[in-house]
């Protein structure tokens, strides 16, 4: 499709597909950065309680399952990505 | 019923509803119905397998021991999971579009179909998941022994062993059944993944269960439960980092490396979409999953004696309630764990095993005459099933050797640690174009030397396989040979140990050999369609059955051969199938029916690709081919105008010559035009002046003499005053400056006029007239046309050589015109005067008495002038002459 | 020295006017009307002199000429070539053919009772 032709609207949501695939690739990223702050944590006795830390792992568990579901939902992995620039397949 | 007994019965009524669910799910997907067998959900559930039974009762075990640790186990599955963006749906669509069968059909296909690639690969997997199918025999047979220890009844302890032998059958007897039912191209197995997503059901809701009873029955409640954690020896979170990165990274890798999980995430995966609710879907079961364990690792620890093995908690805690009910599913939950990792894990080892090792070698011994002779199916199916059956095999003889002593979360491990191997190959295989085949066999193998010698030969234990010498001072002596402390790497995890220099090592001969090492072609052209398979196979899409391959079928052969062609031959396959519409099933008779017909387009070779890519759904997209088919299409569309031109091009060429001979030749005639007419004026003058000079000069001539020279002279005076006329005629005509009178009269009339004009009576030609068809009434100048009627009929009558000469004259009317045929039965014009015939001063003959040659010339300037036309009509008995001429003749306006 | 005068040509006008004056002058005139057995008629009379038109039916005159002149026995034979088309073209060919004279219709009687003599008298 001529670029005089293509509707704005598809280019939005191009950009909008682009940013959501930019998502999808961070957050492991993210999640493995954020599973790991427990082994930052420092209690009176040297050591911090299991139970606090369960929590933590299980909350943000729930939240990247969320998350993920979130940015599947608007990402179609049959779809091919429309010509992608080369520093984002990089 | 002693307990003992009445848990056989479970089991064995479990197993049979399994069947039964396998065998309805397969029935379902042969007919091509049950799109919830394709739903995203079962995909999910089927993934499941991850959770062993390492994981159902190992996790309590290992949480008992290490605490939170254990969770790395399923965090770096969750990872990959939501991470699927990048790898798994690269993997899954690699996966697809080449058509790949396992791990190491994937990296031998890779790497240039190495197949001493896939033969390590698969040595590698098979050693790797030994210890992880003897772990499963081992939990069930101790899961059993759980049971045996609390049933008064049981005057004898069960033997474990034999108790492992019926499983090992068992699971056997199952797997070869339903993985081996079917030779699918395409490696699916609906029963197997439907069983096991039901399976996953069972675990989960078993282990949730349990949870739920030792939260708020054996606790009281959450507070309780957080109270109790608080209060036993796990409650302190005290892991090291490097375990918990490690152990996270490690089971992220195993995830994406294990055989069984390549078989369920990417072989059996029926559409790429799945991947997109598995991504929260089965983070959130890996959630659920976990969530109960450390409750029940904290609660056993408090409740059960010391002693009793944390791995089995999950059973002996309703057990020690008495809650019997409870414990047989809990059991059912272990059980159906084990079950289903032992199904897949054989069934995606033995395919690699007969594809990468039995069938090559089969058919090398064989010759390759199998090939053509149909029973590789047989011998294919047959080798899948004797490999199921030794892996299964292979895996009981490793729990009968190693006893049962070791941890299940230690043995889960080594094994994970093993398939990693797999990582560096698989993973560059993807991502980079400069991976090569040396560089991941030296990867692979090194890596596997590593595992093999600081993880898997230790753990059997000092001086079982490696002697404690070696422990002690490493390999030959050597310190830093030491398979503990590897380079000197002394005080870490063996595990870890093992972990990071295997993985180091792998990697830097991998990716260093790569770079030194240069690919062959077809290493090359794989790893452009791996790495950019994006760009290569936009969107295969879910093959929804034979119909949808049907219609695929249907599409391009309507590119190929257009549309009404293709709809009509696939219309008439359905009805000899007895089915309605345009849409046939793909059978083998059609499929070849279709290919022949193709094949009169595109080309033998193209056709049974192309059709081969459609029905097997191999490397190149149906887009790809609609694109090949369009450019097809567009050539041969192409081809044919140029033969169209090209002929057109002839044709104008033989028009051209015609015009240049018929050119020369009237130059020919006008060159001899001055001729001509010159010997037509001086023939007759001739014989004026010879007998005007004897009739001058000859005094003694009888008065009879006198006369007769006197009418010769006269009639060459006449002879040239018409000669003149027609000259003055036809130059008049020519310049269009003649004027017509039109008048009304009958045709027939006016060839009556004409037959006496030409002098036919008294001559011998006879005219065949047909009177009826000449009543015709005619508005037109018809002395002009009489002039031209006359003209023909005395061109019969002197140039007829028919014996008797007759000429036929026909009338009939045909669109529009009166068309007007005068056939003579002589022996007509030959080919090559036809053209110049209706020139000036053309004759047939030489000369002839009376003929100038301007008769037809002043014939063909009359009718176009009447708006008709008159030409010769070759081919028929003698000389044709047709004279046509509009039926309601309005003059042409002058 | 004979007297026997061939004519052939293809006008029956001009063959009764050319035989008039010959015969009249004492010559005995034969004639033929065609060119395909031209020869054929000039072997049977073995004439002195031949008169032969140009353009004849079936053979052209210059066809004729030559093989006139090709048969030995009338290689010597005078030929007197009669044409109705005044082009000088025919007359080279006329010539080369081997004619000995060569007249262009119309002609006066006299010149062509002067051209037989001249002929046949040598």
């Amino acid at each position: 499709m001529s670029p005089e032709r293509a509707p704005v609207f598809l280019a939005r949501r191009s950009y909008r597909r682009r940013r959501l695939a930019d998502a999808a690739r961070l957050l492991p990223i993210a999640g493995a950065v954020l599973f790991c702050i427990p082994l930052l944590w420092r209690g009176a006795d040297g050591a911090i309680g299991t139970n606090g830390v369960m929590f933590y792992i299980f909350g943000l568990w729930i939240a990247l399952s969320v998350i993920s579901g979130v940015i599947s939902r608007h990402l179609r992995a049959s779809e091919s990505e429309a010509a992608p620039p080369v520093a984002e397949e990089a | 019923m002693s307990i003992l007994n009445a848990l056989i019965l479970v089991c064995v009524l479990y197993v049979v509803f399994l069947f039964a669910v396998a065998f309805a799910a397969d029935r379902a997907a042969l007919r091509g119905r049950g799109s919830w067998l394709r739903s995203p959900y079962v995909y999910t559930l089927s993934l499941s397998i991850y959770c062993t039974a390492w994981t159902f009762y190992g996790a309590v075990g290992f949480a008992a021991r290490s605490g939170l640790e254990f969770v790395t186990i399923y965090l770096g599955p969750t990872l990959v999971m939501i991470g699927w963006w990048w790898t798994l749906r690269k993997m899954v669509r690699v996966g697809r579009s080449q058509r790949i069968t396992s791990i190491a059909d994937l990296i031998s296909s890779r790497y240039g179909k190495s197949n001493l690639l896939a033969v390590f690969v698969t040595v590698l997997a098979v050693i790797g998941a030994t210890p992880y199918i003897a772990l499963q025999l081992q939990s069930v047979t101790l899961s059993f022994a759980a049971f045996a220890e609390t049933d008064p009844e049981a005057t004898t302890l069960p033997d474990m062993q034999s108790t492992a032998l019926w499983v090992a059958m068992g699971l056997t007897v199952f797997t070869i059944l339903f993985g081996t039912r079917n030779l699918d191209a395409n490696e699916r197995h609906h029963g197997v993944v439907m069983a096991i997503a039901v399976e996953a059901v069972v675990k989960l809701f078993a282990l949730l269960a349990v949870g739920v009873f030792v939260v708020w029955g054996l606790s009281g409640g959450v507070a309780e439960t957080l109270a109790r954690i608080e209060a036993s020896e796990i409650s302190r979170f005290e892991v090291t980092g490097s375990r918990w990165v490690g152990l996270t990274m490690l089971s992220a890798m195993a995830f994406l490396c294990l055989p069984r999980m390549f078989q369920v995430m990417v072989v059996e995966n029926e559409d790429e979409d799945h991947l997109r609710t598995a991504a929260w879907a089965f983070p959130t079961y890996l959630m659920l999953m976990s969530l109960f364990v450390v409750p029940i690792a904290a609660v056993g620890l408090d409740l059960m004696p010391s002693g009793a093995n944390p791995d089995l908690f999950v059973l002996t805690l309703p057990l020690m309630d008495g809650r019997d009910g409870l414990a047989i599913l809990s059991f059912l939950g272990g059980f159906s764990s084990a079950t289903s990792m032992v199904i897949v894990a054989a069934i995606a080892l033995s395919t690699m095993v007969s594809n990468h090792m039995v069938m090559p070698i089969w058919l090398h011994l064989s010759g390759g005459a199998a090939v053509v002779s149909g029973d590789v199916r047989h011998v294919a199916l047959l080798a899948r099933r004797l490999s199921i059956a030794g892996i299964v095999f292979l895996g009981y003889l490793y729990f009968r050797l190693s006893g049962s002593g070791t941890a299940l979360a230690a043995i889960g491990l080594i094994s994970f640690v093993g398939v990693a191997q797999f990582l560096p190959s698989l993973m560059g295989g993807l991502f980079w174009r400069g991976a090569t085949r040396t560089g991941a066999l030296a990867g692979l193998g090194l890596g596997f030397v590593v595992w093999l010698y600081c993880l898997f030969l230790p753990s059997f234990g000092p001086s079982v396989v490696l002697p404690q010498a070696v422990f002690d001072n490493g390999l030959w002596g050597i310190g830093w040979l030491r398979p503990r402390a590897l380079f000197g790497a002394e005080g870490m995890d063996p595990v870890m140990h093992a972990l990071m220099w295997s993985m180091l090592l792998n990697t830097g001969a991998f990716v260093l050999c790569s770079l030194l090492s240069f690919p062959q072609p077809i290493e090359r052209l794989q790893g452009a369609q791996f790495v950019n398979v994006f760009e290569h196979s936009p969107t295969p899409g879910g093959w929804a059955g034979g119909m949808a391959q049907s219609e695929d079928l249907l599409i391009m052969s309507q590119r190929i051969l257009g549309a009404r062609e293709a709809q009509a031959l696939f219309e008439r396959a359905a009805r000899r199938q007895g089915l309605v519409g345009y849409l046939p099933e793909p059978s083998p008779d059609f499929l070849q029916e279709l290919e022949r017909v193709l094949s009169g387009s595109v080309g033998a070779a193209t056709a049974h690709a192309m059709i081969g890519q459609i029905v097997g759904g191999a490397a190149v997209s149906v887009e790809d081919l609609m694109a090949v088919a369009d450019e097809t299409a567009q050539i041969m569309e192409y081809s044919s105008q140029l033969e169209a031109k090209s002929q057109e091009l002839a044709r104008t060429a033989r028009q051209l010559r015609q015009a240049n001979e018929k050119l020369t030749q009237i130059s020919v005639q006008k060159d001899g035009f001055l001729s001509q007419i010159s010997h037509e004026l001086r023939t007759p003058m001739t014989s004026i002046r010879a007998f005007s000079e004897i009739l001058r000069d000859t005094g003694d001539l009888t008065p009879e003499e006198q006369s007769k020279y006197a009418s010769i002279i006269h009639d060459e005076a006449v002879r040239l005053t018409r000669l003149l006329d027609d000259l003055l005629d036809l130059s008049v005509l020519e310049n269009g400056q003649v004027v017509l009178n039109s008048q009304t009269g009958l045709l027939s009339d006016l060839l009556d006029r004409a037959e006496r004009a030409a002098g036919v009576q008294g001559g011998d030609l006879r005219v065949e007239r047909d009177r009826a068809a000449e009543a015709v009434a005619l508005t037109t100048d018809l002395d002009r046309l009489a002039q031209v009627f006359i003209n023909l009929i005395a061109n019969a009558r002197k140039y007829c050589d028919g014996r008797p000469p007759v000429l036929t004259i026909r009338t009939r009317q045909s669109g529009g015109y009166l068309v007007i045929d005068f056939t003579d039965n002589g022996s007509g014009i030959p080919p090559e005067k036809q053209a110049v015939i209706f020139e000036k001063f053309s004759r047939i003959g030489e000369t002839k008495a009376g003929g100038a040659g301007l008769g037809l010339a002043i014939c063909r300037e009359i009718m176009t002038r009447l708006g008709g036309s008159v030409s010769y009509l070759p081919g028929q008995a003698g000389a044709a002459f047709r004279v046509s001429l509009p039926v309601a003749n309005r003059m042409a306006a002058q | 020295m004979g007297n026997k005068v061939l004519l052939i040509e293809d006008e029956p006008n001009i063959i009764e006017a050319v035989s008039f004056i010959l015969s009249r002058d004492g010559w005995e005139v034969k004639t033929h009307s065609n060119g395909h057995d031209a020869m054929q008629a000039v072997r049977e009379r073995a004439p002195d002199l031949i008169i032969l038109d140009v353009m004849l039916p079936g053979k052209s005159g210059f066809d004729i000429l030559q093989e006139i002149r090709g048969d030995t026995e009338f290689a010597d034979t005078p030929v007197l070539m009669l044409t109705a088309r005044g082009q000088s073209k025919d007359r080279e060919m006329a010539e080369r053919a081997g004619a000995s004279q060569y007249m262009t219709k119309p002609f006066s009687n006299a010149d062509v009772l002067a051209a037989v003599r001249a002929l046949v008298t040598p």
